[in-house]
């Protein structure tokens, strides 16, 4: 790739060497490449990072995914207690969505002090995922009025590479799929208590609530894919450092029947004009799919084993 | 129209609008912006020397605090101060003062919203009259509107609390305000669409349909026309009365 980067130019960056250029004048880098329709990381435009997930990575967590986005590592964990479900809903349990950035996963984040992205993508996710409507809060209802299950998500960012929205997402919604509501009882108090393996005595002296352990049904389940708006160009999940150059992101949430979850442009020094617009949705419904199938081959592999 | 909204508004009719610049003594501007029942003032201090960590020195910081109407501040805060830096950065000349870091102040005076996604445009509007009042260099104004879709599948601009809870989903949109160039095609880009028509944020709470999206956006960019000849005339109306303040 030596050879392409020369761009004409007459001052001293016709003679650097690659490394040197993409680090003095990474955005002259960047547009070399889109010129040519092409990622330094040799990906077309348009084209999304190697995705893979693994259900089940968390051995003591009720439901867990560790979903991968080229290098952006994303760790999700679900953790289900009993509670009293409040009096506006009492036949509903309740989700509490946290996302984490530990100093491991960026160089920008400092041990001690939350990174500021944290509380954002956080926010978003559990605004994402509860007006998606994937969950049905009554699903996780045990006795009306009485309990019901409080699920804790919480996502780790294990290495922050960019599109750490559609990671977490992936890895919550994977999470989620994984998810294998346990067996609980009523003790002798009126109370109810999680049915482990130390105490299947009491399993048959106390009926469960439920008999056997369950999944959550999901129904649509949102997809995210964030682009990168810069000049005439969309680039399509972008990596950190194309993040740090080119600063206009774009992220779009679909569900499977490609419904509108979110759309979310905050600022920006470039401008979305509605074709844009239109091609970044196009962008998304492709895939939606992709990572749609991607979900179902990991719960199909899950279940084979 | 058949729709009836509870305060007798049509569907796209926007809430009464008031801007007053000025208001505060200490800060370098400030502004308060009234939509309806939802008032926000946003003082602006600055260029202050240096920038803070992890910021580009070469170019002028922006700096957004939010400070709700009672209690402290917590996620919600978060997620608006990240999107308001942002969109004040996308019209801020930020290679004039470089080094420099400017705050904006956002204090929320009355909310007339209880998820409080009225909020928002209202904080956007008044930071821009703010960042005017201080003189700072701006490529061009930012107008924000809210549209929301109600549950028999209508449009309505700009929700008050009380359509506020009946509503399925909303967008925010913020867009570049309309140009008055001397040049016929002063305010077209290169592609032939006109600058304002341009979104510079974008924010959707709810399912919708891909068509209601561009419908809200059809309809928030006539109000966002609307809005920016409003404040344009808001603007120079005080123009010129410009008392140093006090550093």
């Amino acid at each position: 790739m030596g050879g392409s980067v020369n761009g004409g130019a007459t001052d001293l960056s016709s003679e650097m060497e690659v490394d040197a250029f993409r680090r003095l004048f990474p955005l002259r880098f960047h547009e070399r490449h889109l010129v040519e329709s092409v990622r330094p990381d040799a990906r077309p435009l348009g084209k999304a990072r190697e995705t893979s997930l693994a259900l089940g990575a968390v051995g003591s967590a009720d439901g867990s995914a560790l979903a991968k986005i080229g290098c952006t590592t994303m760790l999700a964990a679900i953790k289900m207690e009993v509670m009293t479900p409040t009096t506006e809903a009492p036949d509903e349990g309740c989700v509490a969505i946290d996302f984490h950035m530990p100093a491991i996963c960026s160089p920008i984040v400092r041990p001690g002090r939350p990174a500021e992205a944290a509380p954002v993508v956080s926010k978003q996710l559990s605004d994402t995922i509860l007006s998606s409507g994937m969950i049905d809060l009554k699903q996780l209802s045990l006795v009306s009025g009485k309990a019901a299950w409080m699920a804790y998500l919480d996502i780790y960012c294990l290495d922050a590479d960019g599109a750490l929205f559609d990671a977490a997402l992936l890895a919550a919604a994977a999470a989620f799929s994984h998810l294998q509501i346990p067996v609980v009882s009523l003790n002798d108090d009126g109370r109810i208590v999680v049915v482990s393996k130390q105490n299947e005595v009491e399993k048959l002296k106390n009926k469960p609530v439920n008999e056997e352990k369950r999944k959550l049904k999901l129904k649509s389940i949102p997809f995210a894919l964030t682009c990168i708006l810069h000049k005439n160009y969309i680039l399509a999940d972008p990596t950190a450092e194309e993040e740090s150059i080119m600063e206009t992101l774009i992220t779009i949430v679909l569900d499977s029947s490609c419904q509108l979850v979110s759309l979310n442009k905050p600022g920006g020094p470039a401008l979305a004009y509605e074709s844009v617009v239109q091609d970044c949705i196009a962008l998304s419904r492709q895939r939606v799919r992709e990572l749609q199938t991607i979900l179902n081959e990991a719960i199909s592999d899950m279940e084979v084993d | 129209m058949e729709v009836d909204r509870a305060d007798g508004r049509t569907p796209n009719q926007r809430r009464p609008v008031a801007c007053t610049r000025g208001i505060l003594h200490r800060a370098h501007g400030s502004a308060s912006w009234a939509q309806g029942d939802t008032k926000v003032i946003a003082a602006v201090y600055g260029p202050k020397a240096g920038t803070r960590k992890n910021e580009n020195p070469e170019k002028a910081c922006i700096e957004v605090i939010w400070k709700p109407k009672t209690g402290q501040s917590g996620k919600p805060e978060r997620e608006y101060e990240m999107v308001l830096k942002k969109t004040l950065q996308s019209i801020c000349l930020l290679n004039v003062h470089p080094n420099t870091t400017t705050s904006i102040v956002i204090q929320v005076v009355n909310d007339d919203g209880a998820v409080s996604f009225t909020l928002f445009p209202c904080a956007i509007n008044a930071a821009c009259a703010a960042l005017v009042d201080a003189g700072i260099p701006l490529k061009h104004l930012a107008v924000a509107i809210c549209c929301c879709m109600a549950e028999g599948g209508h449009i309505l601009l700009d929700p008050s609390k009380i359509e506020e809870q009946k509503v399925k989903a909303f967008v925010y949109l913020v867009f570049p305000n309309s140009m008055v160039s001397v040049l016929p095609q002063g305010s077209l880009r290169p592609g032939g669409e006109q600058i304002e028509h341009g979104i510079i944020t974008s924010v959707t709470h709810g399912m919708m349909a891909v068509d209601d999206y561009f419908s809200c956006l059809k309809l928030g960019r006539a109000a966002a026309a609307e809005l920016s000849d409003f404040l344009r005339s808001s603007l120079k109306s005080k123009a010129g009365n410009d008392p140093s303040k006090a550093g």
